[in-house]
């Protein structure tokens, strides 16, 4: 029974630190530019397809495919979808930028359809299907390396924002962008690094999550809503908020699976964000904002 | 004016002639192509264009070409019941598909009631039990496959407790609950019922359900793509089986996207791509030139439902009635030497159910395995 539990624990914290990883570009995007990215789960979805792409028609193996869909969904899904979608409509409000990304996100899911097929795709793991044995409990090698580089990215991207000038410039702006200009910092390049940092994380996030999912046109349906969950949960306005949102979020699902019901596994995170709403709005972590009306 | 005259008339020959070489018989086919089904309608939907394709060329059916036109049910039994009515406005002469069981319940009324014999793929038990003189089979039904298959677990494997595995749909529910049956009249202890849903993407939770009823085998009863998620799950959490299935784990696309985790995987396959028949083996090579990748079992059944229609058309009817068509395909047997395109002889009974030879598999080195040939049931 122990062993059950430390196993569902650490699939679901594996599951969660995905999801984490996907709500903190959520947070960061938000935090910066006041965008919300309907799209954030076929940002997901479509760097598993540049890798696919890369090893079937480039001839390509993992790991450089890696690199070469990491480098493509960069400037896809960061300066391209910043410059060409972000730029024009945000200065409209937060309501037609929403609506532009819940079309952007049918129009990625079903180019990805039409130009490779309705069927899932195999995708390589990242480990072999080995165990660790930890205490005399068995462990997926594969979910240990899926939650290692989770933390090691998530550390990586703390240390960034924390001891870096340009983290902190960013943190800066995400504060007050006005501030940040009469302080000669370069707001606008600032928004920009959130977006090429929220590109990079969803290509980890894709790289770690498809060989579980395989690579389908419908796996962003699930991310992005579990990751707004969590984005939600957390606190959208912090990004420790989204780490502890993701993790959460994983572990509730798989232990709802495991112990109350698979039908209603979809039911409890729900529940979760209807309860956070209605007593602690701003999130379990996040911090209250006033705005000026 | 006798020229004038003579023209008219060679005119309206010519036209006549045009019209006659344009007829068409109209086939519809209304099924997965996208959403939870959309490997298994993909499949089925390309066998029947290569069937229809090779009819064509060789001058269709009693001389009229195939007009095939495709509805997407989206895997979804509300859309699957719009498509088929617009399906039935366009006034086909058979109806091809849906191939999940919940979707061809949705839309069996309709085609009842306009009286348009439909060809299946839906493996549901109670699908043929409903007395629709107009439905037939292009594959087992669950009343047939999973017997077999339990068979297979109490006399080959020998297993005394087994896990249960299932998508909660009309095709899984009704797999486990006929699944149940067969276990309790064989005195196999049935150890862990794991419900999981259709389209699910992370069985971890199920996974360790099984492990911890530490069974002597697993019956995993799901759809081609969450079978091949959950032998990828099993083998990561290091659940050693043995797996089981019927058709969909062992077909060719669970087993392309499982990998490795496919390995070891045995069960009962009503149709392969595999099977030791040289007109089997053919039709293969065939529709993997047309469409680049191997077919599995649905790839096979909407082939042979097209030929199936051609023969009964041309040499049991002569003509194009629809009614006639349903009243000749009961009881019917069709045989290679009757028509080669239908691969293996195949026969219905009386409601519509089908029966031909089928095959015990296992999964070797990513490739699916016939370790048995099983006579037909009525041999």
């Amino acid at each position: 029974m122990l062993a059950d539990i430390l196993q569902l624990l650490v699939a679901g914290l594996a599951t969660g630190a995905i999801y984490a990883l996907v709500a903190i570009g959520f947070t960061l995007v938000w935090q910066t530019s006041q965008t919300i990215n309907f799209a954030q789960g076929e940002f997901v979805m479509l760097p598993a397809f540049f890798v696919l792409i890369a090893m079937g028609h480039f001839g390509l193996a993992f790991w450089p495919a890696v690199g070469v869909a990491t480098a493509v969904s960069v400037v896809v899904l960061g300066l391209l979808f910043k410059r060409l979608i972000v730029d024009p409509l945000i200065r409209h409000g937060v309501l037609p930028l929403v609506i532009s990304t819940i079309g952007l996100s049918i129009l990625m899911k079903e180019a990805v359809r039409e130009f490779y097929g309705a069927d899932a795709q195999p995708f390589p793991p990242l480990a072999t299907d080995a165990n660790v044995t930890v205490l005399g409990t068995a462990f997926s090698l594969q979910n240990v390396v899926v939650l290692a580089l989770c933390i090691a990215a998530v550390g990586a991207l703390q240390l960034f924002l924390a001891r870096t000038r340009t983290g902190r410039c960013m943190q800066a702006t995400a504060q007050n962008p006005t501030v940040a200009r009469v302080l000669g910092i370069r707001v606008e390049r600032m928004i920009l690094y959130t977006f090429l940092i929220n590109a990079a994380l969803v290509t980890l996030a894709s790289v770690l999550i498809t060989p579980i999912y395989l690579a389908k046109f419908t796996n962003g349906e699930w991310l992005g809503l579990y990751a707004f969950i969590a984005a939600i949960v957390g606190g959208f306005n912090q990004v420790r908020g989204a780490i502890v949102g993701g993790l959460l979020l994983g572990v509730v699902d798989d232990f709802a699976a495991a112990y109350v019901s698979s039908q209603y596994r979809l039911a409890l995170p729900l529940l979760i964000l209807i309860l956070v709403i209605l007593f602690r709005p701003q999130g379990l972590l996040g911090r209250v904002e006033e705005r000026t009306v | 004016m006798r020229q004038q005259v003579l023209g008219l008339a060679l005119s309206a020959l010519m036209l006549l002639a045009g019209g006659a070489s344009a007829a068409e018989v109209k086939l519809v086919y209304v099924g997965e192509i996208s959403g939870a089904g959309a490997v298994s309608g993909g499949n089925f939907r390309d066998g029947i264009i290569l069937a229809s394709e090779e009819i064509n060329a060789k001058g269709g059916i009693l001389g009229e070409k195939i007009a095939l036109s495709q509805f997407d049910t989206q895997s979804n039994p509300g859309v699957a019941r719009a498509q088929m009515q617009k399906a039935i406005d366009a006034d086909p002469y058979v109806v091809l598909g849906p191939i999940f069981s919940g979707n061809v319940k949705a839309t069996m009324p309709l085609l009842r009631q306009a009286q348009i014999p439909h060809l299946i793929g839906g493996e549901a038990a109670e699908l043929t039990a409903m007395s629709d003189p107009y439905l037939f089979r292009t594959s087992f039904g669950q009343q047939i496959g999973i017997p077999k298959i339990s068979n297979f677990i109490h006399d080959e494997i020998k297993a005394k407790t087994i896990g249960i595995i299932w998508v909660n749909n009309d095709f899984g529910k009704g797999g486990r609950d006929q699944f149940l049956r067969e276990m309790a009249a064989r005195g196999i202890k049935v150890v862990a019922d794991v419900s999981t849903e259709s389209g699910q993407v992370d069985f971890a939770a199920d996974v360790v359900k099984l492990k911890a009823a530490n069974p002597d085998a697993v019956f995993v009863y799901s759809n081609e793509e969450e079978c091949a998620r959950i032998m990828r799950e099993a083998r990561k959490q290091g659940l050693k089986g043995p797996f089981i299935g019927d058709t969909t784990l062992l077909s060719q696309k669970a087993i392309e996207l499982a990998g490795e985790a496919a390995n070891g995987a045995m069960g009962h396959v009503g149709l392969s791509a595999d099977a030791p028949i040289p007109a089997v083996a053919e039709f293969t090579a065939r529709f993997q030139k047309r469409f680049n990748y191997k077919p599995d079992h649905n790839g096979i059944k909407g082939y042979t439902a097209v030929y199936a229609i051609k023969y009964v058309t041309e040499k049991k009817l002569e003509k194009f009635d629809r009614a006639g068509f349903a009243a000749a395909m009961h009881g019917l047997t069709i045989t290679p030497q009757d028509e080669p395109s239908i691969l293996i002889a195949t026969t219905w009974d009386d409601k519509g159910e089908i029966d031909r030879i089928s095959f015990l598999a296992e999964v070797v080195n990513g490739q699916q395995k016939i370790t048995k040939i099983l006579p037909k049931l009525g041999k």
